[in-house]
């Protein structure tokens, strides 16, 4: 035997340099390994608190983005008709001086002529703030079309929600149940907290449709009808209260559940009852008297009734306990028998309560009680876009995590925990700001929770302040905006013309869009005049999607290698539950294009335009780049984007100076900071004071802000008054009956707009779509590796529909909605829900998009179930067509959708088949 | 060479875990990005932009749809890759010696600079763990990353092969099946680890651990109603609620 | 298995070509002059051009002399020592052949042998392969020499030995179709058995790890022409042995008889080891729900 000699311990590398990756919203720790000036491989970092190591098929192919021959190169202006892909370059001090003669006229009149949103922008809090200082109130990002249910649900109800905000115990929990989770949001953390479980032993259960990916390993499986999760919550609550397995001392101690329920008739009937300081207060069982909510050694009364005022538990107990949420009377509509609803319940009850946990840590509440120990319900949950993106999403969240609350886990060991700056009531958040004023900045930020019908954007008139209609009757706790109606008001004219549309990485004309037929046409349709009706289009992005096309300018961006960023607490941060975190990415190498970082690019035309906070008193531009202003600009004193190596001398956490060296101490420090919450603050957040004290040093508050958990939401039951016709504003008639069934202060169930109405005129089938693991939206497309894994997609049938139909393995199904119809080709799946079809997102491109092949697979095998959804519902009796969102958040309500199935037999290519979309950059061919 | 070798100091290998897989096609390209710029030639893509890309990967993931005799259809992911054979079909035949058994670890590898490409050793494995590179006309396939588990210039917990470092949910794992006392080995053995198509007598190193029973009812018993409401109405079921309380 | 034309006219030139040589070498035609140059140069020509064509396949070609090397496990280093030393053993004969020198043939009767020897290894870098059970039993060789018998002696002119050969080669056609049609069924491979998730129910694909085609499934997992099988089977038996037979017997003893009934056989031969690929199904099918 003479084996070759093998080098086995080859130079890995010339460098390794550590940043954060891109290739979804996860936001993890990449390291970036140099051979020769050139990335030569990622992995992920070890250190880093977000992936621990461990790294995705997206981030694993970064190199493939890097290098993709879909980049875009320089700046070009639109010399031919719009969508013609006649295109010039031009420099970039053209583009940027052609950009500033087109918002300047408007600033100076107008300022709402701009609309600024920003897609899948990771950078909100600088996006946010330069939309302010523009003074446009048409700023937003793509949660309105993702998953603000989510978001605003669980702000309103606990004060945090899942992914950023908070996440199960890994370490601890006994049982962990995820409803309508599809490979979405937060994918490795998911992933290495199932790793654990499993590791464990510990048990996992899927509440979903579809039974794929992380549902694929549950230990059990409930697949459910899609927009029926809520109904089965409130079920599982029944369940739980009529056996009396609830956790009454936490439900005491640190909800609003003892809090009374005004119950005088009038304007302020289902208020939280206020004494005469304007606080709310509980009967305290030691006295049978008024106490303060938040007095010490208190004793609330989850029983009381206080001159005809009843408590918030009893509302809630009279509610769920009802008959309609017994499991008999739900199990058809979701389709899961009753016993195994039962089953479930019985499941919860006896890990919270039969298998909780301790950890022998002392802590302090916000009360002054001391408690020896820290008592956990080991049960956990997770949900993201399958529950939310309904149109009864919102209360579906809430339901949710009133299930939580009801069981005793929020924020304790085992259960769901925050990460900081979470825990943080809707009282910690702004309010929307919308007014304008020609040449002046917004009075604040766009975005914010609406605590009652006065924080509506609506002008004096009441019509909507902003493009997109949030924070408006028909959307009130629109918290994310609603960029999926931007276009089809700009094109609508409803409320108000705009100007320039300016966006930043949403592929609108393509897969971010309902109805993208229709919102193609409207990009390039003109008025009577000859001129566009949505007349500017400024678009940037790194890379040739199919918005592209539609721009009148285009900003090329760098790609996340090539790049600064900061992962900010200002923003949507990367902490953990026991640290704070935030990040940055840097060039780790150089672009070989004419391209520039999209935040720079801002800074340079926020300059150019004057705009105040981007000036130096003698007009020149005060941050260089946008690193420049990662280090150096100021929020709040002391508090800037990132939190790590603050001062002067780089020792200061959370809060201090400016520090010219922080990128650097960043990139020393493997691309990240985290600031750790010590021992004692480590669970009940909300109500430690431990944790509360290091949340102001670290600068996540001014001061304390201890909250109840919000089982009755007073900003709900305000806008119930509204719509039952008390208060001085006042809702249109049109929308009162609606707005008093969706706002209601407890969590509700009603069936699905889109789906109700469809299912009657012969639409019998849901149709999802989900994420694949191995694919972020679009840009999986233009990666040469990825695009191997997944070229294109199937419909997925079950059984059921597929025997009935004689489907085959090569056919093709029509398949239909009230908004047109899509030839597709299908495949069975056994693991669904038998009313259900779905298929991968965003797999279909456009022919002459993404530099691929006219003939490859994506653009002729592939397909977008966007064309049958809708942004608006079907004309009702009254002649109105609603928006196809939820009516509290205005969240797109993607997985309402309704079809009809039919087998056409074996083809070739799916349609719609647009015609190709001229090129931008060329035909890729060889990897580089 | 292309004797197998009697006896091997260690058997390295993977236990894959099908309880724990969920597809998500990490450890895929994180194999194909080491190995693209490790061990040899580089895994070259043809055509990777046009309408039928074809790439070199040395690990696959499959999933599969799983129907039990009694409950609901199942999906199972099952990640494929080289099992690093005792009885490998796939050295045996190669005519020039490229393909070996490494004595010291069992790892099977080609030793590139004698392959000739001819394609057999690809034919003989029943596993589909060889593929031939169009570019560089040679076979490729799992090194379990030879170049990395001993590599000097990396921090010792990386030292594993880069589809078990970046396996998101740990359902990769490595190490040394000839020691009873791996962390593999008692996996096996807990487990249930199992062979894949054992009747070839390939004797595989690489193990499967099963997916669990699943869709089975935990044993907790149905909850009972405290008393019945419809008799004694909410305020009795209150009252009983609270009085536990006390 | 996917049938690749370079290796079809490989097994099939080399085959006819080391026949033709065999019944040279044993001196049933015992040409003289340029006859002999030219029995004798087709005999190699067909032996080495088919060797020759069986390097188009490779990835590394310039490096085959490699292949010599393994010849204690490696069925295909054995076929190519076998070859070599078949054509050298048989080289003096044919000098002496054409050019008249009259040596002892003796090295030419051990050169004979070694053809068939030579085929043998051939048709066991096949056989041997466990992973397709098609290939994997007697059928393989018994077919391969069959077929260099018929080739050798149609191409020799020896009409005895041509009827044994075609009956030869009829039974071991018979013998590889009926054996090799359940031969993948009898090994009792499933995909469930396959993945191990037979014990966990009837396993069936739900997605393929890649949408793109691979190596795997365009070297191995050949599907897309077996429609032609039905047809190409009757072809193979008849062109490759009945008709050679019966022209041979039916039409007059000449030269034009044997071209023809060897160029009929050809076409037979190939079509037949187009279906011995195409029909060969490979166990990593199962893992694609493909076979």
């Amino acid at each position: 035997m003479n084996a070759p000699v093998i080098n086995t311990s080859p130079a890995v590398s010339d460098e390794v340099r550590k940043t954060t990756c891109y290739m979804c919203a996860c936001r993890c720790g990449i390291n970036v390994h140099m051979k020769s000036g050139k990335v030569s491989y990622i992995e992920g970092n070890r250190d880093h608190p977000v992936n621990k190591g461990v790294l995705c098929a997206k981030g694993a192919s970064g190199i493939m983005q890097v290098t993709a021959p879909s980049r875009l190169q320089q700046p070009l202006r639109r010399v031919g008709p719009r969508g013609s892909g006649a295109f010039e370059p031009i420099s970039w001090d053209e583009a940027l001086e052609l950009a500033v003669s087109w918002m300047k006229p408007l600033r100076e009149t107008a300022p709402e002529k701009l609309a600024f949103f920003t897609g899948r922008d990771q950078s909100q809090s600088f996006t946010g703030w330069w939309a302010q200082a523009f003074g446009t109130p048409n700023y937003a990002a793509h949660g309105g079309f993702c998953s603000v249910n989510m978001a605003a649900g669980g702000i309103y109800t606990i004060g945090g929600a899942f992914w950023e905000f908070g996440q199960p115990d890994w370490d601890r929990t006994k049982l962990f149940v995820m409803f309508g989770v599809a490979e979405d949001h937060d994918s490795n953390p998911i992933k290495m907290g199932l790793g654990k479980l499993k590791a464990r032993g510990a048990r996992v259960i899927g509440v979903n449709p579809i039974r794929t990916g992380y549902n694929a390993i549950a230990d059990d499986w409930y697949g459910i009808t899609p927009g029926t999760d809520g109904l089965l919550i409130l079920s599982l609550l029944h369940c739980l209260l009529q056996a009396g397995k609830v956790d009454l001392d936490y439900l005491a101690r640190w909800t609003n559940a003892p809090l009374l329920v005004n119950a005088t008739e009038g304007p302020e009937k289902g208020l939280i009852l206020k004494n005469a300081e304007s606080q709310p207060f509980v009967i305290d069982k030691r006295t049978g008297a008024p106490a303060p909510w938040d007095g010490k050694g208190v004793q609330p009364d989850l029983g009381a009734t206080w001159q005809g005022h009843r408590t918030v538990f009893q509302h809630m107990a009279e509610r769920y306990l009802s008959p309609d949420y017994a499991p008999e009377a739900v199990a058809t509509r979701c389709g899961i028998p009753a016993a195994r609803i039962r089953a479930l319940a019985a499941e919860l009850a006896d890990v919270a309560f039969n298998q909780a946990i301790e950890i022998k840590q002392p802590w302090t509440d916000f009360r002054g009680d001391t408690h020896k120990t820290m008592l956990g319900r080991p049960v956990s949950f997770h949900a993201m876009r399958g529950i939310s993106a309904h149109s009864n999403g919102f209360q579906t969240a809430r339901a949710l995590h009133l299930l939580q609350i009801v069981l005793g886990t929020v924020e304790t060991p085992g259960g769901y925990r925050f990460k900081p700056p979470y825990p943080k009531p809707v009282e910690a958040h702004p309010t929307p700001h919308f007014v304008t004023a020609p040449g002046k900045p917004l009075s604040g930020p766009h975005l914010g929770y609406v605590r009652g019908p006065e924080q509506l954007a609506l002008k004096d008139d009441g019509t909507p302040a902003r493009i997109d209609k949030a924070f408006t009757w028909e959307n009130p706790f629109s918290a994310h905006g609603l960029m999926h109606m931007l276009i089809p008001n700009a094109h609508a004219g409803d409320p108000y013309r705009i100007d320039t549309l300016f966006l930043y990485m949403a592929n609108m004309a393509w897969n971010s869009s309902m109805n993208t037929t229709k919102v193609m046409q409207m990009l390039t349709d003109k008025d009577a005049d000859g001129e566009y009706i949505i007349p500017r289009i400024i678009y940037c992005d790194a890379y040739a999607s199919e918005m592209v096309a539609y721009a009148d300018l285009i900003l090329p961006d760098t790609t996340y290698l090539e790049r600064h960023d900061c992962i900010s607490l200002l923003d949507r941060p990367i902490s953990e539950p026991d640290a704070a975190g935030d990040s940055i990415r840097w060039p780790v190498t150089a672009p070989d294009r004419d391209v520039r970082g999209f935040q720079s690019v801002l800074l340079d035309l926020g300059a150019r335009l004057g705009l105040a906070p981007m000036v130096n008193p003698d007009g020149s531009a005060k941050f260089k780049d946008y690193a420049d202003y990662i280090q150096n600009h100021i929020r709040r004193p002391g508090v800037g984007p990132l939190i790590g190596f603050r001062g002067a001398d780089g020792d200061q956490e959370g809060r201090g100076d400016a520090n010219p060296a922080q990128i650097a101490a960043y990139i020393e420090n493997g691309g990240f900071y985290q600031a750790h919450v010590p021992q004692e603050g480590r669970f009940f957040k909300p109500w430690n004071m431990a944790y509360q004290n290091w949340a102001v040093q670290t600068s996540f508050y001014e001061s304390p802000q201890p909250y109840l958990f919000n089982i009755w939401s007073e900003p709900m039951r305000k806008f119930q008054l509204a719509a039952e016709g008390h208060g001085p504003i006042q809702p249109p008639d049109h929308l009162r009956a609606r707005l008093i069934q969706a706002m209601d202060p407890l969590p509700v169930w009603y069936p699905p707009f889109g789906d109700l109405e469809a299912s009657g005129w012969g639409y019998p089938v849901h149709a999802l779509t989900q994420r694949p693991m191995d694919m972020y939206h679009s840009w999986g497309s233009q990666n040469a590796w990825l695009r191997q894994i997944r070229g294109r997609n199937f419909l997925y049938v079950p059984t059921k529909i597929w025997e009935a139909e004689s489907f085959k393995d090569g056919d093709y199904a029509r398949v239909s909605s009230p908004n047109g119809g899509i030839t597709v080709p299908v495949a069975h799946m056994a693991a669904l829900n038998e009313n259900t079809v779905w298929t991968w997102n965003a797999i279909g491109k456009r022919k002459g998009a993404w530099a691929l092949d006219d003939d490859a697979p994506e653009a002729n095998q592939g397909f977008l179930l966007n064309h049958l959804i809708s942004e608006l519902l079907p004309e009702k009796g009254d002649g109105m067509r609603y928006s196809n969102s939820d009516p509290v958040t205005g969240q797109a309500a993607w997985f309402d959708l309704r079809v009809r199935i039919e087998n056409v037999g074996p083809k070739d290519h799916a349609t719609p088949d647009f015609a190709p979309i001229p090129r931008v950059v060329p035909q890729g061919k060889d990897r580089a | 060479m292309t004797q197998l070798p009697t006896h091997t100091d260690k058997k390295l290998g993977l236990a894959i875990d099908l309880d724990t897989c969920v597809g998500c096609q990490a450890c895929v390209t994180a194999c194909k990005g080491w190995n693209d710029q490790g061990y040899g030639a580089a895994l070259s893509d043809q055509n990777p932009y046009g309408a039928d890309p074809y790439g070199t990967f040395l690990n696959r993931v499959h999933s599969y749809q799983v129907q039990p005799d009694i409950g609901a259809a199942q999906i199972i992911n099952f990640p494929r890759s080289c099992l690093h054979c005792e009885d490998a079909p796939c050295v045996t035949v190669c005519p020039t010696g490229a393909s070996y058994k490494r004595t010291e670890d069992g790892i099977v590898l080609v030793n590139e600079d004698a392959c000739i490409g001819c394609g057999l050793c690809a034919w003989a494995c029943p596993y589909g763990a060889r593929e031939l590179d169009q570019a560089a006309g040679v076979m490729k396939k799992c090194t379990l990353c030879v170049d990395r588990i001993y590599n000097e210039n990396l921090p010792e917990e990386d030292r594993e092969p880069a589809c078990v470092r970046t396996c998101p949910t740990g359902a990769r794992h490595f190490g040394d099946f000839a020691d009873p006392d791996s962390k593999v080995s008692k996996l096996v053995a807990e487990r249930g680890g199992y062979d894949l198509m054992p009747d070839l007598k390939t004797k595989p190193t690489n193990k499967y651990l099963p997916p669990r029973k699943k869709d089975i009812p935990q044993e907790a018993s149905l909850l009972a109603p405290l008393l019945d409401i419809q008799a004694t109405g909410f305020a009795g079921w209150l009252d009983k609620v609270l009085g536990k309380l006390g | 298995m996917k049938p690749a034309p370079s290796v079809i006219l490989f097994t099939v030139l080399s085959g006819m070509g080391f026949g033709l040589l065999a019944f040279l070498g044993a001196g049933f035609v015992q040409p003289v002059g340029w006859l002999a140059f030219f029995h004798w140069g087709l005999g190699y020509g067909l032996a080495v051009g088919g060797l020759a064509a069986s390097t188009f396949h490779l990835g590394n070609p310039q490096r085959a002399l490699k292949a010599f090397t393994q010849w204690q496990t490696s069925w295909l280093s054995r076929e190519a020592w076998a070859s070599v030393l078949t054509l050298v053993l048989l080289a003096p004969v044919a000098l002496s052949d054409w050019l008249g020198l009259g040596w002892p043939r003796v090295t030419g009767l051990i050169g004979a042998v070694a053809c068939f020897g030579t085929v043998f290894t051939t048709s066991m870098i096949y056989a041997q392969i466990a992973a397709v059970p098609r290939w994997n039993n007697w059928t393989v060789p018994a077919m391969f020499v069959s077929f260099e018998l018929t080739g050798g002696a149609l191409l020799s002119g020896q009409v005895l030995p041509a009827l044994i050969g075609c009956s030869a080669l009829i039974l071991a056609l018979y013998a590889h179709k009926t054996k090799g049609d359940v031969a993948f069924a009898k090994r009792g491979q499933t995909l469930g058995k396959a993945t191990g998730l037979d014990q966990v129910g009837s396993a069936t694909v739900f997605e393929q790890p890649h949408t793109s085609p691979n190596y795997l499934m365009r070297e191995m997992i050949y599907v897309v022409a077996r429609k032609h099988i039905a047809r190409l089977w009757p072809i193979a038996f008849g062109a490759a042995a009945i008709l050679p037979a019966v022209l041979v017997v039916l039409l007059p003893y000449h030269l034009l008889t044997f071209a023809l009934a060897a160029l009929i056989h050809l076409m037979g031969a190939a079509a037949s080891r187009w279906l011995f690929f195409a029909q060969a199904e490979h166990v990593v099918g199962l893992y694609y729900g493909q076979r």
